[in-house]
């Protein structure tokens, strides 16, 4: 490994960092009150208690929280840096970029020994997190659709109610239950590629998201 | 129509009653009838104000026909209105409608009684209310109903699309209900899909809410028009709130008190049915305030879940009725979201413990570190 020529480099700009952290812990904060909205036990003792009404209005600030975070990444998609840019999700439009795919599955599949070192995102992190936020898209939808039918004359009534065409109430709350568990998944795999990079290219990727600084070595 | 018909129909249509008489007949008071004014104005939302209007109205009023039509149904819209533990009111004020047909309670029968609805038809062409409940089959020519030799499909296109307003009472009337559940062997379907044509109100529930079909006539002979309705056709003074958010054991909800089993000590409390799969939070119906039977309860009160029987499909729809969450399409029925979902999770670390186990034993891979490769 070339030691020398390595530098640090200022990768993930604030808006990339906080928008990741205001999702991952909205993320936490709706999968654990979605999970006993969904599915809820006795615990209070008493009618004049609000166990409910607290955790469905954590659930719902929390949305509000994910959406506008969400939102932002989107608008900073346009602004920010090369390395925050859309370009970043969508490797596959180009030929070199879907070579960058093949070669990085291969090294995840042990069948080449070439780390896929990338400045930015590695092109398949790029493209799960294109799936991601479609995922994003769908659960805000369901979400904001189902917190709508409260009111059906509302303003969210009228910008969500469409989406009962395509969705039974019931296969709209199953949907927004199944998307959960794939978010979780998400997690899982997200954590440990991060922390597999981190070893192998040792670019300092897993501190990158707390600094927005990584090792990069100098242009030829 | 011109002044001839009107002339001729003076039995029908045109012939002003005594309502005060009427009701002293049957033993109904002033008071109760003003009451009823009361109760009717609140169920459509109407201030206070509006009461002697209504009362003004019925006193007022003129005798517009009525005809009632029955497909497949199985007469539970008819028996809401019929079984009424004491002759009411609302009885009464219906029986202010000339019913000039209804197969389940009508004394003729046969042709003469066909001849009854073809001279409605025939001279009152847009001006009768026809009251369907039922659905209607459209597969195979529409063979599966037939009243008197003639499909649901032609009778409803032929009665309802010539009548001022139909109003559709239960849910197989308007949305297919039962007969319509998968696999719909009959494709049966609700009167307005049945006949776009036709101007249609749609009074669901299974069965019915008779109060929601008096409150709808009642508006209709104060306003001279139908109540303003919802994205189904269905009344907003009957069907613009969530049971869930009128219901009397909401408070418990939003404590966190919940029934878990059937018959548990919750149960016998009178918890909430969240847990048990009630569809309260997706129904659309004033079965709350409302109540069946002179209010006499309802569903959730009696202690068993809501279905949702008031919104399209309800039968697929809403299933499962015992849970709250439907089984995941393809995987066994004994499988829930839960179970897959964990699955999914698990599966995922391993596969990834087991990715990383063999990623620390590698040897000898390449890496020089990301490179700069812009010149920015």
């Amino acid at each position: 490994m070339a030691e020398g020529g390595l530098y640090k480099k200022y990768v993930w700009e604030i808006p990339v960092r906080v928008t990741h952290w205001v999702n991952f812990l909205a993320i936490a904060v709706l999968s654990v009150t979605g999970g006993y909205i969904g599915a809820p036990e006795t615990l209070a003792d008493s009618p004049s208690q609000y166990v409910m009404g607290w955790v469905r209005f954590v659930h719902f600030v929390a949305a509000y929280a994910f959406t506008i975070s969400v939102t932002s990444r989107i608008y900073w998609a346009f602004m920010g840096n090369r390395y925050a840019s859309w370009r970043e999700y969508v490797p596959f439009v180009t030929r070199e970029g879907r070579q960058r795919m093949l070669d990085t599955l291969k090294y995840y599949l042990f069948m080449s020994k070439r780390v896929p070192n990338a400045v930015g995102h590695n092109t398949l992190a790029g493209t799960t997190y294109l799936v991601v936020f479609m995922l994003y898209f769908v659960m805000i939808l369901t979400g904001f659709a189902l917190y709508g039918q409260r009111a059906p004359q509302s303003v969210m009534h009228k910008l969500t109610g469409w989406l009962f065409v395509l969705f039974s109430p019931q296969g709209m709350r199953l949907t927004h239950h199944l998307g959960m568990w794939l978010l979780i998944g998400f997690v899982i795999h997200h954590v440990y590629s991060s922390w597999l990079m981190d070893v192998k290219e040792r670019g300092g990727v897993m501190s990158s998201i707390f600094s927005g600084y990584k090792a990069v070595r100098m242009k030829d | 129509m011109g002044k001839r018909s009107d002339e001729e129909t003076a039995d029908g249509a045109e012939q002003l009653l005594d309502l005060p008489r009427l009701l002293a007949e049957r033993g109904v008071s002033r008071r109760d009838f003003m009451k009823f004014c009361t109760a009717v104005s609140a169920a459509l939302a109407l201030p206070a104000t509006f009461v002697p209007r209504v009362a003004q109205a019925l006193d007022d009023i003129k005798r517009p026909t009525l005809v009632w039509l029955e497909f497949q149904d199985c007469a539970a819209d008819t028996e809401a209105l019929l079984r009424a533990a004491n002759p009411t009111v609302a009885e009464i004020v219906l029986d202010i409608l000339s019913v000039d047909y209804h197969e389940t309670i009508m004394a003729a029968a046969g042709h003469q009684a066909e001849e009854a609805l073809a001279k409605v038809v025939k001279e009152q062409k847009g001006k009768y209310i026809a009251v369907v409940e039922g659905s209607i089959p459209l597969r195979d020519g529409g063979v599966y109903c037939c009243v008197a030799g003639r499909t649901a499909l032609d009778t409803a296109r032929q009665v309802c699309g010539n009548a001022m307003a139909t109003v559709a009472v239960g849910t197989c009337a308007s949305f297919g209900g039962l007969p319509a559940a998968a696999p719909n062997p009959t494709g049966a379907v609700g009167i307005k899909e049945a006949v776009p044509g036709a101007t249609v109100i749609n009074l669901p529930g299974c069965p019915l809410n008779a109060d929601n079909l008096t409150a709808t006539i009642v508006h209709f002979l104060v306003f001279g028009k139908l109540p303003a309705v919802d994205s189904h056709g269905r009344p907003l003074f009957a069907y613009g709130k969530r049971i869930h958010d009128n219901c009397e054991r909401r408070p418990h909800f939003d404590a966190g008190q919940y029934v878990e089993q059937w018959g548990d000590e919750a149960h016998r409390k009178g918890h909430c049915l969240y847990h048990m799969g009630c569809k309260g939070p997706e129904t659309y119906h004033n079965c709350p305030t409302q109540r069946y039977n002179e209010k006499t309860s309802w569903p959730v009160g009696a202690g068993h879940g809501c279905v949702g029987c008031s919104e399209p499909q309800f039968w697929d729809a809403m299933a499962p009725f015992y849970r709250r969450l439907p089984q995941v399409p393809g995987f066994g029925i004994e499988s829930t979201a839960d179970k897959i979902g964990l699955g999914l999770a698990v599966t995922t670390a391993v596969a990834f413990g087991v990715h990383g186990i063999a990623s620390a034993f590698r040897h000898g891979d390449k890496s020089e570190g990301a490179q700069e490769d812009t010149d920015r």
